[in-house]
């Protein structure tokens, strides 16, 4: 088996594969991103699967997936939530208890995130940070319970938040600038005439590479996280001794705990980026 | 090792070829997100972020007038106070002159009072004196007038018992000086 992989053919290693794969060889780590992928199915093992409906629309799989039924949740709890803290805001103006911390919460994002990223005219934007904020921190929270699924480590979500990010920070600069004047400001003053037509281009893909980096940075510290907790655990069975579960279970906590910290982090940095490039786009004098 | 290592390797690409990729984009997710998003932005803005920011904005506001109210009052309390002070200094300053001016006219009015009564003193005693002088003279006179008398009638009397000369002569001075000097 060994000489055969050294033969260092895609061949090769594709029989490998197969062949380690029929011998129900312990090398199969999908049971890591079986956790963290998509599915067609609630798993709450070992009690069982919950079937989703796949819908099957103009040619597009618009299936619910776990994903999706977590996203709803979200939607759901969000709207809950929010309704109840505005609703203690008519009976004062002071909050108590759970309004109070959420209050704290969304004093932080227009106070220490948005207001001094974009600065002037910045109210318009607050609905879409304010919402993106608290979407993104609920599914990573979401994601921590047992059971659940993390729907922000899933590149599709991620990069159509970003997406959405996206048009509206171009939305906001032209609102500002014009259309013209908007794309005239990417490029900033004093290039040489013969360089403009290159840093146009190059003004172009820095626009495309921020919500790129968007997406793959939500994407990336959210899966990391779960992939690394579970890797833990996985210690266990793949040096089939109980002994190292203590070492494996203190460490896999400790890595629980720092989610909670990335959770924060992770709907924070999503927040104040798009913010910043708002700022940028709207206010383009450098 | 190595061939361990690259067996792992391609067990995870393996893997994902069966179940859809770590970086699989699955279109009916972004569809789904898309949806989602825009619902939950919808409802928020409506239900929560419109009430709330204005609430926040709304105390903010109550806040920074009711802190600008207070410095105004305080800043009135510490004129009222500067103001009430000086008006206090002003009356303490009034009440001074006040009471020295009345320990000046108390003074002037006793020193006055204490000369008056001085003349008035000195004019009756020398009344009294006057007066003791004339009655002094006034008695001595009707003394006299008496003793004269007295003396008639003594030597009326002697005369009718013994009319002896050398006896009277003797009688009449030793009844002389009998009597008082002045």
């Amino acid at each position: 088996m060994v000489t055969y992989i050294q033969a260092d053919t895609v061949k090769a290693v594709q029989d490998t594969i197969s062949q380690a794969a029929a011998k129900g060889g312990n090398t199969d780590s999908g049971w890591i991103l079986h956790h963290i992928l998509d599915a067609n199915y609630l798993d709450f093992e070992p009690f069982g699967k919950i079937p989703l409906p796949q819908i099957h629309l103009f040619g597009l799989d618009l299936s619910i997936t776990r994903h999706v039924v977590f996203m709803w949740l979200a939607l759901v709890l969000l709207v809950v939530i929010f309704a109840s803290v505005a609703k203690s805001y008519k009976k004062s103006l002071v909050p108590k208890g759970f309004s109070n911390l959420m209050e704290l919460l969304v004093v932080f994002v227009r106070d220490e995130i948005i207001r001094p990223t974009i600065g002037k005219g910045y109210e318009k934007f607050l609905p879409y940070l304010l919402t993106v904020f608290f979407f993104i921190l609920i599914g990573n929270f979401i994601g921590l319970i047992p059971y659940s699924a993390t729907f922000p480590s899933n590149i599709s979500v991620t990069a159509t938040l970003a997406a959405i990010s996206f048009f509206v920070i171009q939305a906001g600069g032209i609102r500002k600038n014009g259309l013209f004047g908007y794309f005239k400001g990417l490029v900033p003053h004093g290039v040489p005439f013969w360089l403009l037509p290159v840093m146009f281009i190059v003004e172009i893909l820095g626009l495309l590479t921020k919500p790129f980096a968007l997406a793959i940075r939500l994407f990336a510290n959210m899966t990391a996280g779960h992939i690394v907790i579970l890797a833990l655990l996985g210690l266990i069975f793949i040096l089939k001794t109980p002994f190292v579960a203590p070492v494996s279970i203190a460490f896999a906590l400790f890595i629980y705990l720092l989610e909670i910290l990335v959770a924060l982090i992770q709907a924070y940095i999503f927040t104040m980026l798009s913010s910043l490039f708002i700022g940028m786009a709207v206010h383009q004098e450098h | 090792m190595l061939a361990m290592f690259n067996l792992a390797f391609i067990a995870l690409i393996e893997a994902e070829e069966h179940k859809g990729g770590l970086l699989d984009v699955n279109p009916g997710l972004i569809f789904w997100t898309v949806i989602t998003f825009l619902i939950l932005l919808f409802i928020l803005k409506k239900v929560a972020w419109k009430p709330i920011i204005g609430a926040l904005d709304e105390r903010e506001n109550f806040i920074k007038d009711s802190m600008q109210r207070a410095e105004a009052a305080k800043n009135e309390a510490e004129r009222l106070l500067e103001e009430n002070k000086a008006n206090l200094a002003r009356a303490e300053e009034d009440a001074q002159k006040v009471i020295a001016q009345g320990r000046e006219f108390a003074e002037k009015l006793k020193a006055q009072i204490l000369s008056e009564s001085k003349t008035e003193a000195q004019k009756m005693i020398e009344n009294a004196s006057a007066e003791i002088k004339r009655k002094n003279v006034e008695a001595f006179e009707s003394l006299k007038a008496e003793v004269a008398m007295i003396a008639v009638q003594a030597a009326e009397k002697i005369l009718r018992e013994n009319l002896d000369k050398e006896k009277q002569n003797n009688l009449v001075n030793k009844f002389i000086d009998e009597l008082p000097k002045n």
